[in-house]
């Protein structure tokens, strides 16, 4: 039970000052949570303690799904698609103006490099918000000829109430994955943040307000998975739920949706496959592949935490893509020289994790080319929840470190011999989150494409996804798709309408 | 007669006495204009022709008049032919940079931009409109608020513009893309002006292609007026570009141009006619029509009377009767014919025709004197063939172009006034008893633009829907547009769609890219 301010004054590294917003938002107004819990929030270049947020409790979800279904009976459901599209094109635009003020909250808060990560975060966020604001009016149902006696036709309608509970590694870009098709399909949202990273979303509040949408259609509440996550997941006025995150709380909340039936999209874990052929531009795929693991400190779903290498390129990429570690990853803090690409973990329990995962995959016989300890040779840095870049090679299937997911900046490379046990090496995993190939041959790239179980292939990239184009996963990996207008699919529910136009019993 | 063929929907310009085409090199690119509505701006008068406002190769002008007052508003600059080649080459040009190849993303930013300014602009351009056009204030507002609207629709479609992935087995990869045409040439009508610039545009631009658009001559000042706006907007030079000018001598050059890949016109079905051969013999152009209408509007026994009058009027005397879908054959069924014919006189009588500026005014001018011309010949035409006039039928005044709503009752459906397009607030009630009687009447037309149905009966509505000629149906409600719905033309009236989705379909060609994978597989 803590009294909070309203705001915090806070002047950032960068010498951003700013309020940050403590409440719940709810109903379009800062509002202290019921039993005044709160949570604090990390800054995990430093492991020092940014402020504390109120964190929501059962009652507040409670409150937030009601002021919810309120705003979608009474307003939202009346607001035509134009005008919700127009809503979020403005939101996008100030989101735009404000890329600055978005990044550095998100850096402190989350650990990104201001300049190589939190700023591009904010560039997919306002595109994110801008392209749902196109599809707001354009969510259209059929005509189905029947014969002269019926006209049949389907009408695309919202769910009502949706749930969306994001991670801590894209906190402003998975909110706009959830919120923007959401409100563009007419849906009012309850959405909680990650306990980790709450600041960035509380901020955006205000922008909501300012572009004018109407109370209750937004409601954003910080709060802990099992605390407000279960109450959200669980609640029975809210009818659908999207969950970003971890596999295990996946289940949780699929479990706990079937409580009222909630449809439910899951966007889970991954260990996806890179596989290279030897015919490959091996400096890009080199590239590539660093990118696709090093970005974000490995925090990223479908990071390439497996990289398959054809054998006679097998030592050759292993020790180009140090030496691409070593030129292009540099790490440091978040707010440190603009050229730094690799900031600390979230948590030191991420940290922790990914050094558990680094000492299993020791153990169990894979060899560490670099990395594969914690940073404390530099004395700023061992502060923070820094992990060296790791590469793990002569990684067998049978391995730890080939099976879990990390979350983290290790890479396990494994040689291969032929298409087909590229193919089935890469398939051997509970998860079918993306996979990426690199070859230069048009015939066996798109064939191997074909095989490979995976939401998401790249063809010579990796980590390349775009907002038009869907974003999901099969097996474990999820249920669903976000992006693009599949995402749309996500949060409207088909209802098919008959009339008789003359047929008598 | 090609010539007079291509004097599309105003031949008054070519009237001598009233329009000389002068020599007047001296014209300024920008003149101050005072609206009645006291708002003072710089009009431009140049062509737009790589975001730059010039004078004409020949430095030639013409004259635009005030329909309300018949007074002098500016001068433009002319087109002619060789200023259509340049305006082509200036488009050709930036079709083949960044516009036809960036982020299709940053074509949906510009234009909602744009529709952003529109909507900062809205009054002057409402002013421009009515002063140019003739039309009520009220009506063109609503014009303006559509445009932006549509704008801003088209804006989200830039980026959802979709091939599709064709399965075909494991020996193939098969997709289509849909590509832009290149540099479109469109030309539009004066009766809504803005709107139909926004129509033609907006989509054109959403699928990356480049525009030379020709205003009518009657009314070329709002496009010119939105020309400012496209390049504050940040559209790149030369993807849109406008020349005022004539139909016979810009717009033959635009249909023929070798480097023009397609044409959208909206006008009258003759013109259109014509664009279609100039498409075919130059260059096999694509084209688009949206062309001239009798639309019957339908009145059932059991409907609302009250509501359905009040939607005739809208359907016939709303902007002056210069509406392409303009509801011009009413159709009553007989148990309520004189009821209904009554209300409709009582109602229209009460309508406020005059001074465009007046806030209270429902009804403008018509844009010229040739319009006027030609919609009381008509009512000459009418009484002629024995039709009763029930009301007006009469110019109010001697200054302005200004008409009396018109309605002619006990109409045969062999007159001309039943089958013939006047374009003006002129309008036939017809009598039905069936269901089957009705479609012959409704259907008997080369046109099929639009139709209006009022009835309480769902299955009578759907019913008589599905059986009408027409590209439109509108039930109890008429003139009644959204920019996410269709909108084009049966029969004569047209081909091709406009708004929705279906517009894009307009400015997109297909593209299939079919990929052996596995030679192995036959």
């Amino acid at each position: 039970m803590t009294e909070l301010p309203e705001f915090h004054e806070l002047t950032l590294p960068n010498g951003f000052s700013y309020k940050q917003p403590t409440g719940l938002f709810i109903n379009n107004k800062f509002v202290p949570s019921i039993k005044k819990e709160t949570i604090d929030t990390i800054d995990p270049s430093n492991g020092e303690k940014i402020c504390s947020v109120y964190a929501a409790s059962e009652e507040d979800v409670d409150v937030a799904v009601k002021a919810a279904k309120d705003a979608f009976k009474t307003t939202w459901r009346h607001t035509s698609g134009s005008d919700r599209g127009r809503l979020l094109v403005k939101l996008s635009e100030l989101c735009e103006r404000d890329t600055d003020k978005l990044a550095a909250i998100e850096a402190i808060d989350s650990g990104k490099p201001f300049e190589q990560n939190a700023k591009g975060d904010i560039g997919e966020l306002y595109n994110v918000l801008r392209y749902y604001g196109g599809w707001a009016d354009k969510v259209h149902g059929q005509t189905i000829p029947v014969d002269d006696n019926k006209l049949a036709y389907t009408v695309h309608e919202p769910y009502g109430v949706c749930g969306q509970i994001i991670p801590w590694n894209y906190p402003l870009c998975m909110l706009s994955w959830k919120i923007g098709p959401a409100l563009a399909a007419g849906n009012t949202i309850v959405l909680k943040s990650a306990e980790q990273t709450p600041l960035s979303a509380l901020y955006l509040c205000n922008l909501v307000v300012e572009a004018g949408f109407p109370a209750g259609v937004v409601n954003i509440i910080s709060g802990l998975g099992p605390v407000a996550g279960s109450a959200l997941s669980t609640h029975p006025l809210v009818s659908k739920i999207a969950f970003t995150g971890s596999t295990a709380v996946g289940q949780i909340i699929q479990k706990a949706a079937s409580s009222n039936m909630k449809a439910v999209t899951l966007e889970t874990g991954g260990k996806s496959p890179l596989v290279i052929f030897e015919d490959a531009n091996l400096e890009q795929a080199v590239k590539w592949a660093a990118f696709g693991i090093f970005f974000n400190s490995g925090q990223v779903c479908t990071s390439n935490s497996r990289v398959l290498i054809q054998e006679p390129i097998y030592m050759k990429f292993i020790e180009k893509l140090k030496e691409c570690i070593d030129s292009d990853y540099k790490q440091g803090l978040p707010f440190g020289d603009d050229t730094v690409m690799v900031g600390p973990q979230v948590s030191k329990q991420q940290q922790d994790r990914i050094l558990k995962y680094i000492e299993i995959g020791k153990k169990e016989g894979a060899k560490v080319f670099t990395g594969g300890y914690k940073v404390t040779d530099d004395e700023v840095l061992a502060k923070g929840y820094f992990v060296k870049p790791t590469i793990f090679y002569d990684v067998t299937p049978e391995m730890t470190i080939f099976k879990e997911e990390i979350f983290g900046p290790v890479v396990s490379c494994i040689p291969f011999k032929t298409e087909e046990e590229a193919i089935e090496l890469a398939n051997d995993t509970l998860y079918g989150l993306a996979a990426a190939l690199f070859s230069k041959d048009i015939t066996r790239a798109h064939k191997v494409a074909r095989e490979l179980e995976a939401g998401m292939v790249w063809i010579n990239s990796s980590n390349d996804s775009d907002f038009r184009v869907p974003f999901g996963g099969v097996k474990m990996s999820g249920i669903g798709r976000e992006l693009g207008e599949y995402g749309l699919t996500n949060y409207t529910q088909t209802k098919a309408y008959h009339v008789n136009l003359g047929l008598k019993l | 007669m090609l010539a007079s063929s291509l004097r599309f929907k105003k031949p008054a310009l070519f009237n001598p006495v009233l329009y000389v085409a002068r020599f007047y090199s001296h014209l300024p690119l920008s003149v101050p204009i005072k609206l009645p509505n006291g708002i003072v701006y710089e009009q431009p008068t140049g062509l737009f022709i790589n975001n730059e406002f010039v004078p004409s190769r020949q430095s030639k002008t013409f004259e635009v008049i005030s329909p309300s007052t018949e007074e002098e508003i500016t001068h433009v600059y002319e087109a002619r032919e060789d200023d259509v080649d340049i305006a082509v080459e200036a488009a050709k040009k930036a079709f083949n940079s960044t516009w036809k190849t960036a982020d299709p993303a940053e074509r949906g930013k510009v234009l909602y931009k744009l529709a952003n300014l529109i909507e900062k602009n809205a009054e002057t351009l409402a002013g421009i409109e009515s002063l140019d056009n003739g039309k009520s204030l009220f009506c063109a507002r609503g014009d303006v608020a559509l445009s932006a609207n549509y704008i801003r629709s088209c804006a989200g479609w830039a980026d959802k513009i979709y091939g599709r992935l064709i399965e075909t087995g494991s020996s193939h990869f098969s997709y289509s893309r849909r590509e832009p045409l290149g540099v479109c040439g469109q030309i539009i009508p004066w009766n809504f002006p803005l709107l139909m610039w926004s129509w033609k545009i907006g989509p054109a631009l959403a699928t990356g292609n480049t525009i030379v658009l020709k205003p009518a001559e009657a009314t070329p000042l709002s496009a010119l007026y939105v020309s400012q706006l496209v390049k504050e907007a940040g559209i790149p030079a030369g993807v849109v570009n406008i020349l005022p000018g004539y139909g016979k001598i810009v717009g033959e050059r635009i249909s023929r141009h070798p480097n023009i890949k397609k044409i959208a016109f909206t006008g009258s079905t003759a013109t259109g006619r014509h664009i279609m051969k100039a498409a075919a013999e130059s260059n096999l152009k694509k084209v688009t029509l949206e062309l001239g209408g009798k639309s019957p509007n339908i009145v059932f026994a059991d409907a609302d009377i009250e509501k359905a009058v009040s939607n005739i009027i809208m359907g016939i005397f709303y902007n002056s009767g210069e509406v392409c879908c303009a509801g011009s054959r009413v159709y009553v069924q007989d148990t309520v014919y004189d009821k209904v014919v009554q209300a409709f006189k009582e109602s229209s009588e009460k309508l406020k025709v005059g001074n465009p500026f007046d806030e209270s005014t429902f009804q403008g001018a018509q844009t010229s004197q040739v319009q006027l011309e030609k919609i009381l010949s008509y009512v000459d035409i009418g009484k002629k063939e024995g039709a009763k006039l029930v009301t007006g039928g009469e110019r109010i005044g001697e200054k302005g172009f200004f008409i009396k709503p018109t309605i002619f009752a006990d109409v045969k459906e062999d007159m001309r006034i039943v089958k013939e397009e006047i374009f003006g607030p002129i309008v036939t009630v017809s009598k039905f008893s069936t269901v089957d009687e009705l479609i012959e009447m409704a259907n008997d037309s080369e046109y099929g633009l639009a139709a209006g149905i009022h009835t309480i009966d769902i299955n009578k509505a759907i019913d008589v829907s599905n059986r009408l000629t027409a590209g439109t149906v509108w039930i109890n409600t008429y003139n009644d547009f959204h920019q996410n719905v269709p909108f084009g033309g049966f029969n004569q009236s047209g081909i091709g769609r406009e708004m929705g989705a279906e517009a894009l379909d307009n400015y997109t060609q297909v593209k299939a890219v079919r990929i052996k994978i596995d030679p192995k597989q036959v």
